[in-house]
């Protein structure tokens, strides 16, 4: 399954080469990865950060000034500082997730929340960031079909990072302990999970992914206003990717990203820029709320469980004895 | 017998209820200490205190002759002192296996930790092996939340085994569990003790500390009321008026 996830990846491009579809995946890829890394932080943890276009904007206000400042020319050199710009959002991350994370819950969410509109406000207001008139990276000449393919590449390569450091994190004793920071923090510490770094952890850990989407995206875009680095939109979203998908499982959030993103983007090309897109998401989140409380993939993987349970239930030996259909049938046999 | 884990002179109030004052407590190694009190008397209390989950007011918590006063739950786990909570206290969500490999990195690093995977084979066949002893390994791929209240008091005392701790603290291990599980427990705390563990047991059932406990401390009112042998203690005027002769107003 995974291999063909990979092959999909690379041949997509190749086999839909329309500009308006490339450029619909690029932005889908970009928010699997934002999705993904979320969720390997909020998800593993139950600390739902609505407050990741923190990095996400400091990915693509870093990558910018670098290759202004630096002197970059426009083409594949500027691909260099992506790296660059997820380590100043890992950076950024510290002093963040630290203060945020001596929270819990309500007022974890509400202090990340907090932070967004803070850095935003610093975009607008600080000299170096061009205020509200933004920047704008240099501007590579590719032709308009290799331009998506090129970015479509880097992203699926960062995409694939991602994923693996998310499985990484997931099967490993650092994933196991985030999960029981999840169920029962307080106990956890009573078993020796450090928890103040575990969670610190993980938050940095989930900002550089997104900090380098950010890069990407800023370059992609060849201008960024603070509005749209620093969008409380973009933390709805990924968010609510997570959550449609299945919190805290691998594959969850790249389905909901894959599904939403790449829906907004279709109607945002075919009925313009509106925000009807908005509508849709509230009334997705309710349905979600409603309907899959747990998302996509717990829900289904439950479906399979129970299907596969009934079907062996005939010969299990200790089932629920309460059930006496079973026992009645499991007597005569 | 020198004191393995002790609470000397602690002190803790909550805004004005003074739920702990000058409360002393000594536990020797190798034995099963019970601590015993009405309800309000500050027993749980004096186990945050003694784990690091309260800060006390006034007084000194030492393991093993050092002050772990200060220390943060975490550190006082990696010391080597392990505890259970009154409520019992599982990762709901995680499996029963699962459970049983949190415990396991008190003897690594954390750097190490974000690169391996959890659970070694070594510690999986160890996992497996206390829940066996627990009568629990059948169990092992279920989720936790899905035991019943006994089993999970089972699986709480096993999951800190894992970590081999040198004392372990339990709050009303046999609150709610069914005689037969109670006394699978006690043979399980008594097993252990033949094996050097020491154990500090709050509890509301007479019988089971009577019948466990080498020495057991009785709180009142957060101060220390008597301590000595169960049948010292039974034998003390001034616990049975404390304590029995208060039991008309308990829920016991």
């Amino acid at each position: 399954m995974v291999a063909a996830g990979v092959v999909i990846l690379g041949l997509f491009p190749l086999v839909f080469s329309n500009p308006n579809t490339t450029s619909i995946a690029f932005f889908t890829l970009i928010f699997m990865v934002c999705a993904s890394a979320w969720n390997m932080f909020a998800g593993n943890s139950g600390y739902i950060a609505l407050g990741h276009a923190v990095y996400f904007g400091c990915g693509a206000y870093a990558l910018t000034l670098l290759a202004n400042h630096l002197g970059f020319a426009a083409g594949w050199g500027v691909f260099a500082l992506v790296p660059v710009a997820g380590i100043v959002a890992g950076l950024i991350a510290i002093p963040t997730g630290l203060i945020a994370l001596r929270a819990r819950r309500h007022t974890f969410v509400v202090i990340t929340i907090a932070f967004m509109f803070v850095f935003q406000l610093a975009a607008f207001n600080l000299g170096f960031t061009g205020g509200s008139s933004g920047l704008q990276p240099p501007t590579p000449l590719w032709s308009i079909t290799g331009y998506n393919d090129n970015f479509y590449y880097v992203t699926a390569v960062l995409l694939l990072l991602t994923v693996g450091l998310t499985f990484l994190v997931r099967r490993s004793r650092f994933g196991l302990q985030l999960l029981a920071i999840r169920d029962d923090e307080e106990r956890a510490r009573g078993l020796g999970v450090r928890v103040g770094r575990v969670k610190l952890t993980a938050f940095i850990l989930s900002a550089v992914p997104v900090g380098m989407a950010g890069g990407i995206y800023a370059y992609f875009l060849g201008q960024i206003f603070p509005q749209f680095a620093f969008d409380p939109l973009f933390d709805l979203s990924i968010a609510l990717m997570a959550f449609l998908g299945g919190l805290g499982t691998v594959v969850g959030p790249l389905l909901g990203a894959l599904v939403l993103e790449s829906l907004q983007q279709y109607f945002t090309q075919q009925y313009g820029a509106s925000q009807a897109y908005l509508i849709i998401y509230g009334a997705l989140f309710l349905l979600v709320v409603l309907v899959l409380p747990r998302g996509v993939i717990p829900s289904v993987q439950e479906l399979v469980e129970r299907w596969r349970g009934r079907s062996s239930s005939h010969d299990a030996g200790p089932g629920e004895p309460d059930r006496t259909g079973d026992v009645v049938e499991a007597g005569v046999g | 017998m020198s004191a393995l884990i002790e609470a000397d002179r602690v002190s803790k109030s909550f805004g004005g209820l003074q739920a702990l004052s000058d409360c002393s407590l000594s536990v020797a190694r190798g034995s099963i200490a019970g601590l015993i009190g009405p309800n309000g008397s500050g027993k749980t209390t004096l186990f945050n205190v003694m784990t690091g989950y309260d800060r006390c007011g006034g007084g000194e918590i030492r393991f093993d002759g050092e002050s772990i006063t200060r220390a943060t739950p975490e550190r006082v786990f990696a010391l080597g002192v392990g505890r259970t909570f009154q409520i019992t206290r599982l990762f709901f969500r995680l499996s029963v296996l699962e459970n049983m490999l949190v415990a396991t990195q008190r003897h690594e690093g954390w750097m190490r930790s974000v690169a391996r995977r959890a659970g070694s084979a070594a510690e999986r066949a160890r996992a497996l092996e206390l829940l066996d002893f627990v009568g629990l390994a059948r169990m092992a791929g279920i989720p936790a939340g899905n035991l019943s209240y006994g089993q999970r008091k089972l699986l709480e005392l096993a999951s800190l085994l894992v970590a081999d701790p040198a004392v372990l603290l339990l709050d009303e291990p046999t609150a709610g569990v069914n005689p037969t599980l109670i006394k699978q427990l006690t043979e399980r705390i008594r097993e252990l003790n033949r094996a050097g563990k020491t154990f500090l047991v709050v509890e509301h059932n007479m019988e089971f500390v009577m019948g466990l406990c080498h020495e057991v401390t009785v709180l009142h009112q957060g101060r220390t009321l008597k301590t000595g042998t169960p049948e010292q203690v039974r034998a003390d005027p001034a616990v049975l008026d404390a304590y029995l002769g208060g039991a008309d107003d308990d829920d016991l």
